[in-house]
């Protein structure tokens, strides 16, 4: 177990198995992410009250889930380099801003597409919108101020700051439709013991959350590699890693 | 199909939703791709230019 945690902390190991993980990840997930949209379009039935409208769920709320989770990893992420001074764990930070940016702005505009034909509106200022909406800034704050800083290592502490900082707004978009009163519908599934949706509904639901949650890792095992390599480009191993594409593969040891 | 396709009157909001999804998810492989790819070359270049000047 050690010595596995010992092997993951040493970047061109976690280069190459990231290498050789990413492209199955990302398989899997796509595979998991066609048989979710398949069971939520065809298979699933339509709601009583919302008709076929509702199958919008099934990639609005992965979307919302990733948006959070990922948020959540960033900033775990970030508290481990700073506390350990690990510089493996601020570049999953880094890297994982960026799809964690992209699963935000699904969430906000599947959820606009969603309330526009049930709220009769796209977007109202309350307590979940908005604070989806806040999360979506952090995100770009955090991307900002680390492109803000020439010095790798002076951008991943800032950064690590904001990200710990800003996980106060997750329990708050969690919350928040108990908390106030919206037009944001409560959450279907994570009361699994006693679900608000029958088992047709829910399975594709799953394997969407799933697939999505794959498909973080597989894009989040390549960008990393992109961050280990510009990290390290100093590291002998970088020089062994570019060999298919240095002249005369010179650097052969 | 055709019946399918109009998703019981929600045709516009269901398919832009699966859309845009598709569109995300495709952007996200392509750029986390090209990233790696222009980083590698970078790089390469970098190191085999360091390799010219034997003082490194």
């Amino acid at each position: 177990m050690w010595t596995w945690f010992h092997k993951l902390g040493s970047p061109p190991h976690l280069y190459r198995l990231a290498g050789k993980l990413a492209p199955w990840l990302l398989w899997i997930a796509i595979v998991l992410i066609a048989v979710g949209t398949y069971g939520g379009l065809v298979l699933a039935p339509p709601d009583y009250q919302q008709g076929d409208g509702f199958r919008i769920i099934y990639v609005h709320a992965p979307s919302a889930w990733m948006s959070m989770s990922i948020y959540t990893v960033m900033a775990t992420a970030s508290a481990i380099g700073l506390i350990w001074r690990m510089k493996l764990a601020f570049a999953v930070a880094a890297a994982s801003a960026p799809v964690g940016a992209s699963f935000t702005f699904l969430a906000l505009v599947t959820g606009a597409i969603w309330g526009q034909p049930m709220w009769g509106t796209w977007w109202v200022w309350d307590a979940r919108l908005t604070s989806e909406l806040i999360l979506l800034f952090v995100y770009f704050g955090y991307m900002g101020l680390r492109a803000a800083f020439s010095e790798v290592q002076k951008a991943d502490r800032a950064s690590a700051v904001l990200a710990i900082v800003g996980v106060v707004n997750l329990p708050i978009i969690h919350y928040s439709v108990v908390w106030w009163n919206t037009l944001h519908q409560v959450s279907t599934v994570t009361k699994l013991d006693n679900p608000s949706i029958s088992m047709d509904m829910l399975w594709p639901l799953l394997v969407m959350i799933v697939g999505f949650n794959l498909f973080y890792i597989a894009i989040l095992a390549t960008r990393v590699r992109s961050e280990v390599l510009g990290r390290e480009r100093n590291a002998r191993w970088v020089g062994e890693a570019l060999d298919d594409l240095l002249p005369e593969n010179r650097v052969t040891a | 199909m055709t019946e399918f396709l109009e998703m019981g009157g929600y045709a516009k909001y269901v398919w832009s939703a699966f859309g845009l999804t598709l569109v995300v998810l495709v952007a996200n492989i392509v750029v986390a791709q090209q990233q790696f790819r222009s980083v590698r070359t970078r790089l390469a270049q970098r190191w085999a230019n360091q390799q010219q000047s034997p003082d490194l």
